[in-house]
């Protein structure tokens, strides 16, 4: 094998070094200037982004292990460009005093679960994707419970470590089930056999329930409320918003390559989970006070919505995917930037505390009223696009009952999106939160947020291009 | 390959101005945004320039036929994206359109504009809001150098609307005079109402024909013109339906009857406003836009431009008569625009394709042209009267020469102009649409010389009240308007008088092959021009000094003078359908409705939504176990669902 073979998996490579890198000076760094790690790790990350840019390479490695091509890399590119968009967010919180000593540990795993995704989105056989689940999960406990002093972080740890552990134990039954029925676990070879016989039906759904734990479906998704709820903001947004938009791709990638054969079984299937996770996510998220907690209830409503790109199972169904994806990282990192800036300044993280915003901070509102929209999908901002392709994709293919049902949820979610901008503009506040200055970092972020709701709705370039790499059944 | 790819600049630079004079105009001295605005549209208006000296002379015209430019092109580059792909086939664009009409158009949007905003700069001093003016004012460049470039009927309604906007927001700009604001309101619905027949033309258009393109559709030998006329309805084919839509929203824009009620109100905005939205640009946008799809009016909807005429016509006897009797100076120049803009709508609706025939279509944009710059000469010296003086109102002004030199002496050359005296530049263009309606119909024809002759006479009518006359009390000596004010004035007054002078047939023709076109002397000008003496020496005699004439006119002719005066009532009728007949009969029920059945049923729907949220509220119990439990027990059951249903 040539060396220059490995080039093709420039992306993990290049974030392992970096993630070495950073090990290396985490132990040459002495504890008092503990903070240079910062701008090292982002500097590094910044690199690996761009480095992610450069032209792509498409092949396979490892005999079909590893494969990649040009969808691969953009998705991977827009989790990367997601990621960043944290590290800005997270950096007033980690120069607090606690998180001194265990900065570069943030970093740490935080690149790891990335290399997680990305080889997850990558793999080519069942085996790598398994092991790229573990990369991604097991870490994950350990950024949840990172303020382990606070008892409800340490509590998400542990709750996650448990149902990840029990989804895992499913999605393995489910992969030794296709092993066993089919003689591989290599997707092209399992894609060309795969039939939908009651085993193997049996091992599509217990493999698409570990899948679906990641991206919180309905019924797997009891989990996120509280470790959302646990887990510091910064992880949070993580979580709800890298980690479920990498879930996505990758079911996105097998259920259009590996499970193409019982096309008829998914599309029946995301139907029942779309609806639920839909209404149930709504239904939560409508009574919610605690502004962390309402995002997390709204991203899994969110999640629903994705489903209906997917079953439009074409090639518009898989760029719409793509493309809510990218324009849902701006809008709801934009959202959490918003309430993780507020929270690190004043503590305060209830809606009540977002009233009169508007009148002290007029800024901070008009960027979160700008992400509010386009998570509810109003126009002109990039969020409504993103919907109307979901929707466009899953009309195009019949589905016009789910496209009734998914409206009028988000007739639902725009209620509540809408108290929260009532709350900042129209309601009347004593005592609101007093005007502050908003850190740099933080500052960079809201602005990328803020220029991509904007311009990713106007420009079709981005749309175009995902659609000239798609591919459908 | 020329590349055109600067236009684009052309609308954009007025935007960039608008967000930055929006958005940090307050932090700077007004005087500084007004000179950023000014010197922003400046450089549009120099790139017009030079797009109409490369298209007209240099590129332009192909095998003596002009080209027009549309994305990438063998001769020229322009720019053209698709921004919104619905089908394989239908997809709106965003970009821009050079052909004869639009960069014509440019001339005159970005001349016009550049006037207007040096102008404000004396005329809007130390008023309240400077820079949310200038910002204003350039919103409305780049919507209307939008709308004029549109590459596509979409494009061009989205501009449309967009200036819809503009002008709602100019028309309010003193937002604390109450006048103003219903002002506004009234001109936003009026022409709202006439775009929702717009887009249901657009949409029946689009239908019928696959494509939003302009170059598609008026594609001679495309299948838009030749295969698109569709089923017949109601006697005429579903083409001429939506080309007839497409003219009620231009009709709305353009004033025309029975639309054109809001146009006089409009004049609440500031004077500038007028000469620059509601007389030189935005109310010609109608015109521009039958003219754009001219070549689908005339191949396959020729039922549609009879329309157009017949309204054009109408509407500028209507309009001339009232203007005769009205005392708001402002007024009389609303509806003088609305008077003119009727005889360019005639103009294109006696008008035929190609050649000779296609006169009318020349005249009118060549009337569309000369009428830009004397109606704003007319209006912005209007602006220097009020001024002067502090009012609107005719009783209140005469004798104003003395104190006023240059603005009576370009009002005078307006007036001149207008009244369509020879060798001023409406006599070419006005002559010319007289011509066309002689050849093509003689009963318009007729209106029309009878209309040319009500113009003359109710400008010299307001000519001689405002500088002749007896003279009122003034409370302070009027003066002469600062020099910032009178430039634009001297400016316009000249191309007034010379804009006649430019052979427009060579330019601008309905097939894009330059013509020869002389003026009929016999047929038309001559009558033309003495009908246009007898106005002027009535007016003369009536107005020249103070005398009981004209009110011994008014009650001779006393029935029709009350309702001119009163406008004909439409604004009551307007008033009588919308209160009393839709809000009675239509709106009470409906609202009765909406607000017990529709919002109970909603009421209903959000109890439910919120007592099933408050109930499922125990799955979220904080149990790990219970989770495991949800998790497996939803894994098994479809499992069981799907094996027993799908499986085979």
């Amino acid at each position: 094998m040539n060396l220059e073979n490995f080039l093709i998996m420039r992306h993990e490579l290049v974030l392992t070094i970096v993630t070495l890198i950073l090990l290396i000076a985490e132990l040459s760094i002495s504890d008092k200037s503990k903070h240079k790690i910062i701008p090292i790790a982002i500097g590094l990350f910044t690199i690996n982004l761009i480095i992610g840019f450069l032209p792509t390479i498409s092949g396979s490695l490892f005999g079909g292990m590893y494969q990649t091509t040009a969808l691969q890399v953009t998705m991977k590119n827009i989790l990367n460009l997601g990621v960043l968009v944290v590290l800005f967010q997270s950096v007033k919180w980690l120069k607090e005093e606690e998180n001194k000593i265990k900065i570069s540990e943030f970093f740490l795993i935080l690149f790891s679960t990335l290399i997680g995704m990305q080889f997850m989105i990558s793999s080519g056989s069942f085996l790598m994707l398994y092991l790229g689940l573990e990369l991604a999960t097991i870490p994950m406990a350990a950024l949840v419970a990172y303020d382990r002093l606070r008892t409800k972080s340490a509590e998400a740890g542990v709750k996650l470590i448990l149902s990840a552990a029990l989804s895992s134990a499913v999605l393995l039954f489910g992969i030794s089930l296709i092993y066993g029925t089919t003689g591989s676990t290599y997707f092209n070879i399992v894609g060309s056999v795969f039939t939908s016989n009651s085993l193997q039906t049996l091992a599509f759904i217990f493999f698409f329930s570990g899948m679906a734990f990641k991206i919180s479906l309905v019924p797997f998704h009891l989990w996120t409320a509280d470790v959302y709820e646990g887990a510091p903001i910064n992880v949070t947004s993580y979580l709800s918003v890298i980690s479920k938009g990498a879930s996505a791709f990758i079911l996105l990638i097998v259920l259009f390559t590996v499970f193409k054969n019982i096309v008829e079984i998914w599309q029946n299937l995301l139907y029942v989970i779309a609806v639920s996770t839909m209404t149930i996510g709504n239904l939560f998220a409508i009574r919610q006070q605690n502004m962390k907690r309402f995002l997390a209830f709204s991203s899994i409503a969110q999640a629903g919505f994705i489903l209906l790109g997917l079953m439009g199972a074409n090639i518009t169904g898989m760029t719409s995917v793509v493309y809510f994806v990218f324009v849902y990282i701006f809008s709801n990192l934009g959202a959490f930037g918003v309430v993780s800036v507020i929270y690190y300044q004043t503590s305060k993280e209830n809606m009540d505390d977002y009233n009169g915003l508007y009148h002290t901070n007029p800024k901070l509102s008009l960027i979160m009223m700008l992400s509010l929209f386009s998570l509810a999908g109003i126009p002109p901002v990039a969020g409504f696009f993103g919907k109307f392709f979901l929707f466009t994709a899953a009309a195009a293919s019949g589905y016009y009952w789910l496209v009734f049902i998914a409206v009028l949820n988000a007739t639902i979610s725009l209620y509540y999106y809408l108290l929260v901008v009532k709350a900042m503009f129209i309601n009347k506040n004593d005592t609101p939160i007093a005007y502050f200055k908003t850190d740099t970092p933080a500052k960079i972020s809201l602005i990328i947020c803020v220029i991509g709701v904007f311009i990713v709705g106007f420009m079709s370039i981005f749309y175009q291009y995902f659609q000239s790499i798609g591919f459908g059944i | 390959m020329i590349d055109f790819s600067f236009t684009v600049l052309i609308p954009l630079i007025p935007i960039f101005v608008f967000l930055f004079v929006g958005l940090v105009g307050h932090k700077m001295k007004p005087m500084v945004s007004g000179i950023i605005g000014t010197l922003g549209l400046a450089t549009s208006a120099i790139l017009s320039y030079f797009t109409a000296y490369m298209y007209f002379f240099r590129v332009g015209k192909v095998n003596d036929v002009y080209q027009s430019f549309v994305g990438n092109g063998p001769i020229a580059k322009t720019v053209n994206i698709t921004w919104l792909q619905l089908t394989d086939k239908l997809h709106i664009d965003m970009g821009v359109l050079l052909d004869p009409i639009s960069v014509m158009m440019l001339i005159v949007i970005t001349t016009i504009s550049l006037m207007v905003h040096i102008y404000s700069l004396g005329y809007m001093k130390g008023e309240k809001g400077f820079a949310r003016f200038y910002a204003f004012l350039s919103l409305f460049s780049f919507s209307m150098l939008g709308l004029v470039l549109a590459t596509n009927i979409f494009q061009m309604y989205i501009f449309w609307e967009l200036v819809g906007v503009s002008s709602f927001l100019l028309i309010g700009f003193y937002y604390e005079k109450p006048s103003a604001v219903a002002a506004s309101k009234k001109a936003f619905i009026v022409t709202r109402f006439a775009d929702l027949g717009f887009l249901i033309g657009i949409l029946i258009l689009s239908f019928n024909t696959g494509t939003f393109d302009f170059k598609s559709l008026t594609d001679i030998h495309g299948t838009a013109i030749t295969s698109g006329a569709g089923a017949s309805f109601l006697g005429l084919s579903v083409m001429t339906w939506s080309l007839i839509f497409v003219f009620m929203g231009g009709a709305g824009k353009s004033a025309m009857f029975p639309l054109h009620i809001w146009l006089p109100d409009a004049m609440e905005g500031p004077t500038p406003v007028s000469a620059l939205i509601h007389a030189a640009t935005m109310v010609v946008a109608g015109v521009y836009l039958v003219a754009r799809l001219f070549p689908v009016y005339a191949l396959s909807a020729p039922d549609g431009l009879t329309v157009v005429a017949y309204v054009g016509s109408f509407s500028s006897l209507f309009a001339a008569v009232i203007a005769c009797t009205q005392l708001d100076i402002k007024r009389v120049l609303a509806y003088s625009t609305m008077s003119q803009i009727g005889y360019m709508m005639v103009g294109l609706g006696v008008s035929k394709y190609g050649g000779e025939a296609g006169l009318g279509y020349m005249a009118s944009m060549f009337h569309l042209f000369t009428h830009a710059m004397f109606k704003a000469l007319l209006f912005l010296g209007a602006g220097a009267i009020i001024h002067a003086v502090h009012s609107n109102v005719m009783n209140e002004m005469g004798g104003l020469r003395k104190y006023l030199p240059i603005t009576h002496v370009t009002f005078l050359i307006a007036c001149l102009t207008i009244a369509g005296i020879p060798f001023l530049s409406a006599f070419f263009s006005k002559d010319e649409i007289l011509s066309a309606a002689y050849h093509h119909n003689r009963l318009i024809f007729v209106v029309q010389l009878f209309v040319a002759g009500l113009t003359a006479f109710y400008m010299f009518r307001l000519y001689f009240r405002v500088f002749w006359n007896k003279e009122p009390h003034y409370h302070h000596t009027p003066h002469e308007a600062p020099i910032t004010m009178t430039i634009p004035l001297i400016f316009l007054a000249i191309a007034s008088i010379f804009a006649g002078y430019i052979k427009f047939s060579h330019f601008v023709s309905s097939d894009s092959i330059p013509f020869e076109s002389e003026i009929e002397w016999m047929n038309v000008a001559i009558p033309s021009i003495i009908v246009g003496l007898i106005g002027i020496g009535v007016a003369f005699v009536m107005y020249k000094k103070e005398s009981n004439l004209p009110d011994k006119m008014a009650s001779g002719l006393k029935l029709l003078y009350v309702g001119a005066f009163n406008k004909f009532y439409f604004d009551e009728i307007y008033l009588f359908v919308t209160k009393k007949i839709i809000f009675n009969y239509i709106s009470r029920p409906v609202a009765w409705f909406d607000r017990h059945i529709v919002d109970g049923f909603m009421n209903a729907i959000a109890a439910v939504t919120n007592y099933v949220s408050l109930k499922i509220k125990g799955f979220q119990s904080g149990q790990v176990q219970q989770y495991a439990f949800v998790f497996v027990s939803g894994a098994i059951l479809l499992s069981v669902v799907f094996i027993y249903l799908f499986s085979k």
